[in-house]
């Protein structure tokens, strides 16, 4: 079952036009998501791990269409999600739920957390008025609420809790995937535990898929099966998890995780990269890596690297492992 | 520096908020100390209260004091205040963006402070606050200084905050969560920074973080702080080697480690308490997978576990 592919993603692009002056020229594009393919299987966990502002959000939401990729398609179980109507995209989304960073933004504060967790059953019809109750106290249950705490608005609720209700409302119409963007990033480190557990456990037991966006490596490490690592809008990197923590290829993947602080790193030897993220209007040339890249060749500058397979189930995009240019 | 038992309670109208009630610790020379604690256990509240930033009111310090060179910092004059702000403990804050002031370029605001502390020229000061820059290894000095904070990179705003409150040669640096904005691979310059500060000008460093990883990498001694209380004090090593507060150890199973693998994490259950109404005792206890009939009835004693290593928690009795 693990190797059925549920999602599949072949060259996205979301570009954000850039205009200026009174007739709203367009000056160029923040190319937030440029040419990304990568695929799900069922049943897995795939890590989308990278810095602010590469583009990882963009692409969960692209997936969701909850923005309109510009070109490029969205396979899920076969058929493109970027040519299906309003009609068609109602019915898919039954299959794919978000589960948001920031549980506060959210979460309707002036609608009960049943309510909330209601919503997506009454839209899409499913069940009567007594069963929809019912379904929302075993789904509160679920993710360690107890039932009666439906009635209480979101403000009433600690960040952790309000994390569970959001998990459960995207719970609420049994769906087959889910994108998890930054779930924990807002959480205390104890809170950030039991909500990593919850979403483990809720994975094993309906078969879930996860496209899990993150910039913690600890976390991805924990949770992921695969990682792809996006630097700039596109996938540098894309590996097992195992291959990637014990053998990382791309020079970025190597700098991010040297640079992690661990309990136990103290005196490791760390890559400090030089200089920031550059901006997505201009990226550099070539690699967009290379002007922060400690192991950069001439090449690199001029052309771009195609994302290849260099290792079963290992793919980078990155000049060193090309042998014509070594 | 030191700081015995001190209390800072805000009186608003739900209740009076408990931020810090009771919080020890000595800060030496040239060490790093970190204060670290999950948010809304009062480790901002604790800096803020050394320096004299709370408002009041609704906040005020009720107990206490913040012992520094002879002088409580506590209860001395706003004048008093004003010139050791700044000039002999200056701060670092979490958020550059809101920190800096808006209109004016960075090259400005770290003039203003130098004029502000030392009487120095308006020539001498633009000249020093280049070498600040420089020192924290911004590569084009002369478009920093010109620029204002927006057109910054966050990484580029929390350097330049640090070079301000270098500036007038502070004996002690509080940095609070300094790099919790900020990216993994910024973060890692940005401790390379606070690294080589210590070891060159031999300053004291009061290093406020919610991130062990952090500790770990840049601490000599830490405090562990929860709900307002220090509960564990020891030498970093001890902390994270052999921590003996079950919050301490709580918090640091909870980690997914990155050099190890783990199919669960161990969770402490429950969520931090409320800082209005804390639980009576010992204001762990009832998240504490060790808890015991007296924890929840009287507040645990201090005991000494060895040299350095002070623990609040009734567990360590009987041993000593």
């Amino acid at each position: 079952m693990m190797n059925q592919k549920l999602l599949e993603v072949k060259d996205l692009k979301k570009y954000y036009p850039v205009t200026t002056g009174l007739f709203n020229r367009h000056i160029g594009d923040v190319k937030a998501v440029d040419g990304v393919s990568l695929d799900a299987k069922v049943g897995e966990i795939l890590g989308l791990v990278g810095e602010s502002g590469c583009g990882k959000s963009t692409l969960g939401k692209t997936i969701l269409r909850l923005e309109e990729p510009t070109s490029g398609e969205i396979l899920y179980k076969g058929t493109d999600i970027t040519k299906l109507d309003k009609k068609g995209l109602r019915e898919l989304r039954k299959e794919i739920q978000i589960i948001f960073q920031d549980p506060d933004a959210s979460l309707d504060p002036r609608m009960t957390v049943g309510d909330s967790i209601c919503e997506p059953l009454t839209i899409h019809n499913v069940a009567g008025e007594k069963e929809q109750a019912e379904r929302v106290a075993d789904l509160m249950k679920q993710v360690g609420l107890e039932a009666g705490q439906a009635s209480h608005y979101p403000h009433e609720f600690s960040g952790g809790q309000k994390q569970r209700i959001g998990i459960a409302r995207a719970l609420a119409i049994n769906p087959k995937f889910i994108i998890a963007d930054e779930p924990v990033s807002a959480l205390d480190v104890s809170i950030q535990a039991q909500i990593l557990n919850l979403m483990m456990d809720i994975q094993e037991q309906f078969c879930l898929t996860y496209l899990f966006i993150a910039h913690d490596l600890s976390v991805i490490k924990h949770m992921a099966h695969r990682i792809a690592v996006m630097y700039l809008g596109k996938i540098v990197e894309l590996a097992n998890k195992q291959d990637l923590f014990d053998n990382p290829l791309h020079p970025y993947t190597e700098a991010l995780l040297s640079a992690v602080p661990s309990l136990k790193s103290k005196g490791k030897n760390r890559i400090l990269l030089h200089g920031d993220v550059p901006s997505p209007l201009n990226p550099p040339s070539g690699c967009h890596f290379h002007p922060r890249c400690h192991r950069v060749l001439p090449v690199c500058s001029q052309r771009e690297p195609a994302l290849a397979e260099i290792a079963p189930g290992h793919f980078i995009a990155c000049h060193l492992y090309n042998a014509s240019n070594i | 520096m030191e700081v015995n038992n001190l209390k800072t309670y805000f009186f608003t109208r739900s209740g009076v908020v408990k931020a810090v009630n009771g919080v020890d610790f000595k800060l030496r020379r040239g060490e790093c100390l970190c204060l670290v604690g999950e948010s809304g256990c009062g480790k901002t509240v604790t800096a803020l209260s050394i320096l004299g930033l709370i408002d009041s009111p609704p906040g005020q310090i009720v107990d206490g004091e913040v012992k520094y060179n002879n002088l409580d910092l506590a209860t001395c004059s706003p004048r008093q205040l004003r010139q050791i702000r700044g000039k002999e403990i200056a701060i670092v804050f979490q958020d550059a963006q809101s920190a800096l002031n808006p209109v004016l370029t960075v090259g400005d605001q770290i003039i203003e402070q130098l004029q502000i502390h030392l009487s120095i020229k308006q020539g001498e000061a633009r000249n020093k606050a280049m070498t600040l820059l420089d020192e924290m290894g911004i590569p084009s000095v002369e478009r920093v200084m010109s620029s204002y904070p927006h057109q910054l990179s966050g990484g580029m705003k929390q350097r330049a905050m640090i070079a301000m409150s270098l500036s007038c040669d502070p004996q002690i640096l509080i940095a609070d969560e300094p790099t919790t904005a900020v990216d993994v691979t910024i973060k890692a310059q940005i401790l390379d920074i606070f690294r080589e500060l210590k070891t060159k000008r031999q300053m004291s460093l009061l290093f406020i973080t919610h991130d062990l990883g952090v500790v770990a990498e840049i601490g000599d001694r830490a405090v562990v702080i929860y709900g307002g209380e220090d509960v564990e004090t020891a030498p970093v090593s001890e902390i994270i080697g052999n921590p003996k507060h079950p919050y301490t150890a709580g918090l640091i199973e909870c980690l997914p480690d990155i050099s190890k693998a783990t199919d669960r994490l161990t969770s402490i259950p429950g969520a931090t308490p409320n800082p209005v109404e804390l639980p009576r005792g010992c204001s762990f206890h009832p998240r504490c997978p060790k808890a015991m009939e007296i924890c929840s009835r009287q507040q645990p004693p201090q005991i000494i576990i060895s040299d350095g290593h002070k623990v609040s928690c009734y567990l360590y009795q009987r041993s000593t």
